[in-house]
């Protein structure tokens, strides 16, 4: 019977991810290895510190980070002080006023990071008709998570002979279809880090900053992966301590 | 030995005279209640699953507190419950995963009774109450995927609604009842949350029902034969205790993804708001509804696609009658119990076709897998249990086999 029960279990831990799987052409997304993995995994502050340079000196030209508030960037080490200052480098749209007119004034850490298109239609407009998408839950919102997103930053080529691209279009051995709309953004020394030993190649520069997309996807991962090892380790406890309490109790019929 | 009785015991039989709950649940799930003393472990899934409901109930009613059914908040407001509302983020990925740990509890428990005969006469009925609490979940689980409103929760919400249409002449009355409208929108979410809210009461309801009709029969057991009082034990201590240990063991399942793999199970379209001018290239539902996905895209006609789908399930009623064998346990019958694992695996092959597009070998195995399905119900249940010899039957627990020399 107990080879049965195991059996059973096997064979639907083998079912959950088969079914998972898509049926689109299968992309080999190379894997990296993050400090945010595994059972004890953590995020790696400096490099999202990193991270939040590239996204703001790079991607913010294009892309939203809707479900981010200056104020939520202090998990990333920043003092008040720094939060404060770097809202204030920001002109925010508020109003109306008393007079009913609407206004702009300096950031406050409240404040979501501000949006750069006001709308859709103007984000399409500005970007040959393709939409930047917000990227706070991009690193959960693509099969391969952070990943794919390290992948396709890098992943731009000249497009194979026999592949007309679309006007405005980029050739991605990573994107699906292969055809993005997004040119080629991280190049070598694209960003110059403050501290003068991060290497700022392409490829660190992309893994700085999906480290920090995966924190925007996933701001509770740290406090997720801690109560876990605990919530885990009592259960185990209780099961232990049920299952001697089972032996025993049972003991009393086992005998005859 | 002193007659005298405490203060405590007094007013315990003061109130028990009233209103006699704790005699009553004495009875149902207590020491008033004898149990087979042979239950394996796969008679655990049953409290499981109702451990599940609890917790489905539990994590949801806090989820509500917070939760926004409105077409143009509700993705915005789980993502405030997985940021900024305390423990949000634990209370959602209870909820969203504790779904799929329902469904696996209770397909377990389902196949068991499969396996056994546990809805062979007198049982018929509580097997009926069974199939009706998977009708419910199943209807629960879909209503509450598309709440967050993602593009995954809107576009299944539109292919299994529009499946109604296929129904001649009120089809389409009845679409549009559902959807409060002429497409999924936002009076859709409305009608989708009251009703999401609703149904898992209704499931206790049925729940309550369907222990009851346990207790006139009681348990069946892994031998599948009318046990005397010798073979029985008190349900508690005996199996309270190992119900106990069950859960433990389930949780560290649970735990382990909630806390570890929390999106596993889920869909990465569904973190992207939904749009209703795009749909995602392969719609798929959550992994326990892929089998009958799989069975309603393996027809190519929509209304007989749907009367499979729902025929599927529907045909688990008349199983106690399509069975004709005589012996409850699949212990006993050797050919019956083949066919029970093929059975399995058919169901395993069907989920996996349901994640696939309709085309190719998945399109093939998946009309394989169907056709099986119902011949296994509609010919194999039958016919075994006419031709079928079974093995010889032991007469109690302890005495192995009635005659051994015939
Ligand atoms: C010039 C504007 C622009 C900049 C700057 C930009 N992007 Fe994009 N990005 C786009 C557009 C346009 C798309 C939509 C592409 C499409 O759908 O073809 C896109 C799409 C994406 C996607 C989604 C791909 C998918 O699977 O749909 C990711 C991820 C992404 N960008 C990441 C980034 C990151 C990270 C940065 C900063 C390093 C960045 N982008 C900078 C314009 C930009
Ligand atoms: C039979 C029990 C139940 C099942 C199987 C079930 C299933 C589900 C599922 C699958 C989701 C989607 C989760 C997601 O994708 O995020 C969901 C969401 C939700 N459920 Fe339930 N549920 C049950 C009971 C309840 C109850 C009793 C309530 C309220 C009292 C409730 C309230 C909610 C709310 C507010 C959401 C939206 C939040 C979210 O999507 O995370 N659920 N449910």
């Amino acid at each position: 019977m107990r080879k049965s029960v195991l059996t059973a279990i096997a064979a639907f831990a083998l079912a959950l991810p088969i079914s998972a799987m898509g049926a689109e052409e299968e992309i080999h997304l190379p894997k990296q290895t993050w400090s945010f993995d595994g059972v004890f995994g953590k995020y790696d502050k400096v490099q999202l510190q990193r991270g939040f340079q590239v996204y703001k000196e790079v991607c913010a030209s294009c892309h939203s980070l809707q479900y981010i508030s200056f104020r939520n960037l202090e998990a990333l080490g920043y003092s008040e002080g720094q939060i404060k200052a770097l809202a204030n480098e920001y002109d925010i749209d508020d109003g109306p006023d008393e007079a009913g007119d609407m206004f702009k004034r300096k950031g406050r850490p409240a404040d979501h990071l501000p949006k750069p298109y006001p709308n859709d239609a103007f984000a399409r407009a500005s970007n040959g008709g393709a939409l930047p998408p917000d990227l706070s839950l991009m690193a959960k919102a693509r099969e391969g998570g952070p990943d794919y997103i390290y992948n396709l930053l890098l992943g731009y080529e000249d497009a194979p002979k026999d592949m007309t691209l679309a006007d405005g279009m980029n050739y991605n051995k990573f994107f699906p279809g292969h055809q993005i709309a997004m040119p080629q953004q991280i190049t070598d020394g694209r960003v110059t880090y403050d501290d003068k030993e991060t290497p700022t190649t392409a490829a660190q520069i992309s893994k700085d900053v999906t480290a920090f997309l995966m924190w925007t996807a996933e701001p509770k991962l740290e406090i997720r992966h801690a109560t876990g090892f605990r919530v885990l380790l009592y259960t185990l406890f209780f099961t232990i301590l049920a299952y001697l309490l089972k032996r025993r109790i049972w003991s009393r019929i086992e005998k005859h | 030995m002193s007659t005298e009785k405490s203060t405590a015991r007094k007013i315990f039989e003061w109130h028990e005279q009233r209103l006699p709950i704790v005699s009553f649940i004495d009875h149902a799930v207590g020491s008033q209640y004898p149990a087979p003393r042979n239950l394996n472990y796969f008679w655990n899934f049953g409290s499981l699953a109702g451990f599940m409901l609890v917790t489905m109930i539990l994590t949801g009613v806090f989820l509500a507190m917070n939760y926004t059914p409105h077409e143009s908040m509700a993705f915005d407001s789980v993502e405030r419950i997985m940021r900024d509302v305390n423990y949000g983020w634990l209370i959602r990925y209870m909820h969203f995963n504790g779904a799929s740990f329902f469904f696996i509890a209770v397909y377990i428990h389902i196949f068991r009774g499969l396996y056994y005969g546990s809805y062979k006469a007198p049982r018929e009925v509580l097997w009926w109450i069974g199939i009706l609490i998977l009708l419910a979940m199943m209807a629960t689980a879909f209503l509450g995927y598309v709440l967050p409103w993602g593009q995954m929760s809107f576009s299944g919400a539109t292919v299994i609604t529009n499946l109604f249409s296929a129904i001649p002449v009120v089809g389409n009355t009845i679409v549009t009842l559902l959807w409060g409208g002429f497409a999924v929108a936002n009076p859709t979410l409305n009608r989708f949350f009251s009703l999401h809210y609703l149904l898992p009461f209704v499931i206790v309801g049925l729940v309550f029902l369907h222990i009851w009709a346990l207790h006139i029969p009681g348990s069946n057991n892994p031998l599948g034969i009318e046990l005397t009082a010798k073979d029985k034990i008190p349900f508690h201590p005996y199996y309270t205790v190992k119900d106990a240990f069950g859960v433990g063991v389930f949780l560290l399942f649970y735990f382990g993804i909630v806390f570890y793999a929390p999106n596993l199970l889920g869909d990465v379209t569904n973190y992207m708001k939904a749009n209703p001018l795009t749909t995602p290239p392969n719609v798929v539902p959550e992994w326990y509804f892929l089998p009958y996905y799989a069975i309603l895209r393996s027809i190519p006609n929509k209304l007989l696609g749907v009367i499979a789908m729902f025929g599927s399930l529907l045909i688990l009623f008349v199983v106690p009658w399509l069975d004709t064998s005589r012996i409850r346990s699949a212990v006993f019958r050797p050919v019956y119990k083949a066919f029970f694992w093929v059975f399995v695996v058919d169901c395993l092959v069907l989920g996996y076709c349901g994640s696939q597009h309709p085309e190719g070998l998945p399109l093939i195995l998946s009309r394989v897998g169907t056709a099986w399905y119902f011949l296994h119900f509609l010919i194999l249940m039958p016919v075994i249990g006419w031709l079928e010899t079974p093995k010889p039957l032991p007469a109690s627990i302890s005495e192995p086999v009635l005659n051994p020399a015939e």
